[in-house]
């Protein structure tokens, strides 16, 4: 279906729609939801498979953050790439990655993205264009910055996006890569999650100015503020982006104000935050809640369409869990296998 | 067909290098602060600027730490990035990107990516820089599985590792002691590499072994003429990688001298001459030696301005002698 269509047919007419009801098809728009289904559930069942003990180490969970991982990734091809976080399972699926591979991969299985090398910190799935998630707080953002560069040396029409959290905007490194990237006109996009705080310190602890956002002014470039729990607000943000990186005016710094449901680690105790302001969060702004009823209101999808989603992401994801339970393990032999480029 | 065979200097030799790796894959491009306009702080990237363009000499801002990230995120997406360091000292800034990103990236993805950067790192003492400008890091890098870390010790050298870098898809460091890049030696025109992880022979000989880096296999060469008129012969091998190790030269070498005397710039605690005395102690070299191992490596301590007191941090050429005289006429 085309965007007239949804438009003339499945829309009210005259209705004064949000930027994504005007961008896409339907289908596109119940793909969304559908993506957004799929990191939450994927991240349940991750957290379920760790307290069953079936995924030992730890993980960071980004549920109550689907839209803004969703939002940023709507206007990327498959060529485009990311650099990823610690929470950065949401990316990965939303740029197109399969779930069971990311499951094998936390089950330390050879069938796993990584080979069970990585775990959850470090999953990538680069044929998908996700260059890795990272364990060191704004670790992806130069290299992010140097894909970009390779785009522009190239000549390709790729743009880069870089997500990290608020707690990476006071890293010397996020610093560094944004002079550069801006210097040099660069497409790549910075996204930054602020989900109010770094483990446990909030921004007003740790960050002089009140937005992330307003530090793009001290590197020439847009700085943009989006709710990052309301999909077509982050989506059009990213698309001016793309836009622009893409025409070669350079970066554009998107701070998606956003909210972490669950702690930071498995190791949170959640004592520097109150029950009250976790509980408003997840039931008065959840981005999938949100999005569903906007897409109920608007008569893209009914009630028996959002169960059909659910049903067949639940179906997916345990599909995933019985794929990753029965790939086989790395063998002991190969332990320092991928440490260096093997020479044929 | 025969490469005419000129003397340059290790300098002119690594330029010719990258001059060389430039033209023949459009992916190569340098980084660095001052390299440029300026020629780099030693003037080894000299005019390669108005050859290539600073879009392929890039001229970056005083960031090592996000200058190093660029460089590791442009190799991984295709290009051959060669990032100067202004000095190694430098390095501490741009830890994180190297030990924790460029190392590991392809490990932590299991293989489905290289990281084909080359980082230059000008070291070592002796220009009255003191203790900052000073330091002999390889040692640290050398700790790190995923990176290749090489010292080459002549401008022939410095040429065909730097060119083989450029063509191995990991991560190489090169170590290049700034004292060196003055001197001179045989250098062909043209390309060819010489192999990353192979030390060479330098001098051979029947008493003693000296195994040394960059700078200190030409004081190990000076050692070896003077302890020859007086009846010792001295075998010099150059390690000139220090990761991966080539531990069968090393090892047949001792086997053949029975004697082992460690020659390395950097700290001597847990440096270099560390992991080559220890590489030995578990080969079977070990029940050739006649004697015990030796390490002359630098002084426990940062290097010190005065121009004598920097001197004595680090071993010369009459430390060696003493060091090797001893250790040949001693025994177990």
């Amino acid at each position: 279906m085309t965007v007239a269509q949804a438009k003339t047919k499945d829309l009210p007419a005259g209705a004064n729609l949000p930027f994504i009801y005007r961008e896409y098809s339907a289908e596109r728009l119940k793909q969304a939801l559908h993506k957004m289904y799929l990191i939450r559930q994927f991240e349940e069942g991750a957290e379920e498979s760790y307290t069953r003990g079936l995924i030992h180490g730890t993980m960071h969970l980004s549920i109550g953050q689907e839209a803004s991982a969703m939002g940023i990734c709507m206007p990327l091809t498959n060529d485009d790439q990311i650099t990823s976080t610690h929470r950065g399972h949401g990316h990965c699926i939303a740029k197109g990655a399969e779930v069971s591979k990311m499951f094998a991969e936390f089950f330390g299985k050879t069938t796993g993205y990584c080979r069970g090398r990585g775990g959850s910190m470090h999953i990538a799935d680069v044929t998908t264009g996700n260059l890795g998630a990272n364990g060191i707080v704004g670790g992806g953002i130069p290299i992010a910055v140097g894909a970009a560069l390779t785009a522009k040396r190239l000549k390709s029409d790729r743009v880069v996006i870089s997500f990290f959290g608020d707690g990476a905007n006071n890293e010397g490194a996020f610093h560094e890569a944004l002079n550069m990237a801006s210097l040099w006109k660069l497409p790549v996009i910075f996204v930054c999650e602020n989900n109010g705080y770094g483990m446990s310190t909030s921004m007003a602890r740790s960050t002089a100015v009140p937005n992330v956002a307003d530090r793009a002014a001290a590197y020439a470039m847009p700085g943009v503020i989006v709710d990052g729990n309301v999909l077509s607000e982050v989506a059009e943000a990213s698309h001016e982006a793309v836009r622009r990186a893409r025409a070669g005016e350079g970066p554009t710094l998107i701070e998606s104000k956003t909210y972490r449901h669950r702690g930071h680690s498995k190791s949170d105790r959640n004592r520097y935050r109150t029950k009250e302001e976790i509980e408003d969060w997840m039931t008065n702004r959840d981005p999938i809640v949100r999005y569903e009823n906007e897409l109920m209101e608007f008569g893209i999808i009914d009630q028996a369409g959002v169960e059909a989603i659910r049903e067949a992401v639940a179906k997916e994801i345990a599909d995933g869990i019985e794929f990753a339970k029965a790939s086989p393990s790395p063998e002991i032999r190969n332990l320092e296998r991928y440490v260096y480029t093997e020479t044929v | 067909m025969d490469q005419a065979v000129r003397e340059l200097s290790y300098a002119q030799a690594i330029q010719e290098a990258m001059a060389i790796a430039m033209e023949t894959d459009e992916r190569v491009f340098l980084m660095g602060e001052d390299i440029g306009v300026y020629g780099g702080a030693f003037q080894v990237t000299g005019d390669l600027v108005e050859r290539f363009g600073a879009d392929r000499v890039i001229d970056t801002p005083i960031s090592e730490l996000g200058g190093a990230g660029v460089a590791v995120g442009a190799a991984v997406t295709g290009l051959r990035p060669i990032f100067e360091f202004q000095f190694s000292d430098f390095a501490t800034l741009a830890m994180e990107q190297i030990v924790n990103q460029a190392a590991k990236m392809r490990y932590m993805l299991g293989g489905a990516v290289s990281v084909p950067v080359v980082m230059r790192f000008p070291a070592g003492s002796g220009t009255g820089a003191a203790a900052q400008h000073s330091q002999s890091l390889e040692a640290w890098l050398g700790h790190v599985p995923g990176l290749k870390v090489i010292q080459p010790s002549t401008p022939y050298d410095a040429k065909g590792m730097l060119l083989a870098a450029v063509a191995d898809p990991d991560p190489v460091m090169i170590f290049e002691h700034k004292l060196l890049y003055k001197t001179k030696g045989p250098v062909p025109e043209g390309y060819y590499t010489v192999p990353i992880g192979k030390a060479a022979i330098r001098r051979e000989g029947r008493d003693l072994t000296i195994v040394a880096t960059s700078i200190m296999v030409h004081k190990a060469l000076d050692a070896a003429k003077t302890l020859e008129a007086e009846g010792i012969d001295v075998e010099v091998v150059d390690l000139r990688t220090i990761r991966p190790m080539d531990k069968e030269t090393v090892i047949e070498s001792v086997k053949k001298t029975s004697r082992l005397l460690c020659v390395y710039e950097g700290v001597k605690t847990l440096g270099v001459g560390a992991e080559v005395s220890a590489m030995i102690a578990e080969s079977e070299a070990f029940d050739f030696l006649d004697a015990p191992i030796v390490r002359l490596g630098g002084a426990e301590t940062p290097i010190p301005y005065n121009p004598e007191l920097e001197k004595a941090t680090v071993p010369q050429v009459p430390d060696i002698l003493a060091a090797a005289r001893s250790l040949a006429t001693g025994s177990r």
